[in-house]
């Protein structure tokens, strides 16, 4: 929280308020920003303990294009280290917990900017998306959440993760929300070369077209093994509701989609493990002083990395070392060529394509933490959609015993218009996006109260009694852990 | 099959990490399983399909060859852990004697 800098800044706009005259589309509105987005003057960890305490020298292009359209930066989220995680308890610094239940993980690895918005503390929030890392958070918060096309947005000044995937993009409670937001930053960079000279068009002005005559193919291998039943329901409940909308629905297939997590996690490592490289103890962050050079790296990387950020980079380099990068690096290249192949097959007889965000609703805290592959398959859906580099959208289309469910949209590179355009249609026609979790309205101390009384309650609601002991011990460990840091 | 350890010592020197008995244990299992798991792309025949680096057909990006502002020298410095005389200062790299 920049609580005295938000205020000057927010004052500021009170008075060219009453001033009188034109303001810019953001003048006065809080943005919270993902703590991987470097902030001239407020402190960026990345999650991280290696860059505990690192002040960044100069704005990234999407703060200092925030900041000219009159928003006032109120602080920045948690995240998984690195942006490397999908539950958001990666983070080097205590983990997240979801407003619609404090036991559950508000997905990942934009947790913080998407619990954030979700509980009211922010209208607006800015995540990053490299395998989900936003539309996953979004569709556990019930929240929109919208990954641009590879190329949209500057990154200068976003911390790398995989660069041939990251990418930032908005995080609101509306789609028109977002819309504004992704209006004002988008566009090219000169100071980011990967950014791309497309017109941007006038997102919150083309919403209202509506979605009549729009063809949406609903993606065939998207519903199968491992889809929760009332998750899968929800979707293609949505998806006919957008048929009697007026688009035209038909059913498209992407065979290789269940060779994108294996794809992912290679490419994905890989560039992090090169990206990554730079925490040495040297520039910036934090250094285990000793005597010789090479020690130095090793053991400041041991101890300012965290378990998941030192697993990808071993796997990282792996795949890219002598004798295996033919077999692993290459070949997961080349698959990703079939994947982005067949999206633009489809994509050549739709407008957009429909998926679920997850397969699942929101899971417990410390569920998934020792199995890191039962945790990347949390993120099945929306990996796909970075390796073929396409926008995608996460917005709110049911809920499961009171848990939120995603709907997932998907389009043609550059076509933003039309994904927010549909997701638009399909909100202002349904209620999902209006509720509000238990936790706004109360006082923090009442939130805080219900939360110490659940991790102390001998029979805690909506749990499954078989791992009721272990799930038990685990998060009342970590929530003392949270506590303690406040 | 879990990662040989010379495997991943070799790895993690590579990667320049100091791995605890505990982790190269964890390590080994773990990038092990998720190796097995990568490994199912073989299933694809992928022998005629060019590998793809990134999605943009970008080429080479160029800027007009104007100088401009670069960051302050004080102000990046002021994140290092160690500097001297305006450099960032790190232990001895050769050996002397």
């Amino acid at each position: 929280m920049d609580r005295e800098g938000a205020l000057r800044a927010a004052g500021e706009w009170d008075a060219r308020y009453a001033r009188g005259g034109a303001l810019p589309a953001l003048a006065g509105l809080p943005v919270a920003v993902k703590d991987i987005i470097c902030t001239a003057g407020m402190p960026t960890t990345c999650g991280s303990r290696i860059l505990a305490g690192w002040v960044p020298p100069y704005d990234a292009t999407v703060v200092s294009r925030l900041k000219d359209a009159g928003a006032v930066i109120v602080g920045k989220t948690n995240l998984d280290e690195f942006a490397m995680g999908s539950s958001t308890e990666n983070s080097g610094f205590g983990p997240t917990r979801n407003p619609w239940d404090p036991e559950r993980v508000p997905g990942g690895s934009s947790g913080g900017s998407a619990a954030a918005v979700a509980a009211g503390m922010t209208p607006l929030a800015l995540g990053t998306d490299t395998g989900g890392s936003i539309r996953q958070p979004a569709g556990f918060t019930s929240i929109v959440g919208m990954k641009p096309t590879y190329g949209r947005v500057s990154r200068y000044g976003l911390v790398a993760f995989a660069s041939s995937l990251d990418q930032v993009g908005p995080m609101a409670r509306t789609v028109a929300d977002a819309a504004l937001l992704l209006q004002v930053i988008a566009g090219r960079d000169p100071k980011d070369s990967t950014s791309v000279d497309v017109p941007v068009e006038d997102y919150p002005g083309t919403l209202p077209r509506g979605v009549r005559g729009l063809r949406i193919g609903i993606v065939r291998e998207a519903f199968g093994q491992g889809l929760q039943g009332d998750v899968g329901e929800a979707v293609r409940a949505a998806a006919a509701h957008l048929g009697s909308l007026g688009a035209a629905l038909t059913e498209v297939s992407l065979p290789s989609i269940p060779y994108a997590l294996p794809t992912y996690y290679l490419l994905a490592t890989s560039e992090a493990s090169a990206n990554l490289a730079r925490y040495d103890g040297v520039q910036y962050g934090l250094r285990v002083p000793t005597d010789d050079l090479f020690t130095m790296y090793t053991r400041t990387r041991r101890q300012g990395f965290g378990s998941e950020v030192k697993r990808r980079i071993m796997l990282g380099t792996y795949a890219l070392s002598a004798g295996y990068y033919e077999g692993f690096f290459l070949k997961a290249q080349r698959v990703r060529t079939l994947i982005r192949r067949e999206f633009l097959q489809a994509l050549d007889a739709v407008d957009l394509v429909l998926m679920p965000v997850s397969p699942t609703v929101p899971f417990r805290l410390g569920e998934k933490v020792d199995d890191p592959l039962q945790m990347y398959l949390a993120d099945i859906y929306t990996i796909p959609v970075n390796l073929a580099g396409l926008p995608g959208i996460s917005v709110p289309c049911g809920f499961s015993s009171g848990l939120p469910i995603g709907l997932q949209l998907i389009g043609k590179p550059f076509d933003e218009a039309t994904v927010l355009r549909a997701a638009y249609a399909y909100e202002q026609d349904t209620d999902w996006h209006t509720r509000r979790p238990p936790v706004v309205g109360q006082s923090r101390s009442q939130a805080v109260a219900e939360v110490h009384k659940r991790d102390h309650a001998t029979t805690p609601p909506r749990r499954a009694p078989k791992r009721g002991a272990q799930t038990r011990q685990r998060s009342s460990r970590k929530s003392k852990k949270a506590r303690t840091r406040k | 099959m879990p990662m040989d350890p010379s495997v991943v010592e070799h790895v993690a020197r590579l990667a320049r990490l100091e791995l605890s008995d505990e982790e190269r244990q964890r390590f080994a299992r773990q990038l092990g399983s998720i190796l097995e798991y990568c490994a199912t792309l073989n299933e694809l025949d992928t022998e005629h399909v060019e590998p793809t680096s990134h999605v943009l057909t970008l080429t080479n990006v160029f800027r007009d060859d104007v100088a401009g502002t670069p960051l302050p020298r004080d102000a990046v410095l002021a994140a290092a852990p160690d500097h001297e005389d305006g450099f960032f200062k790190v232990p001895p790299i050769i050996e002397t004697e």
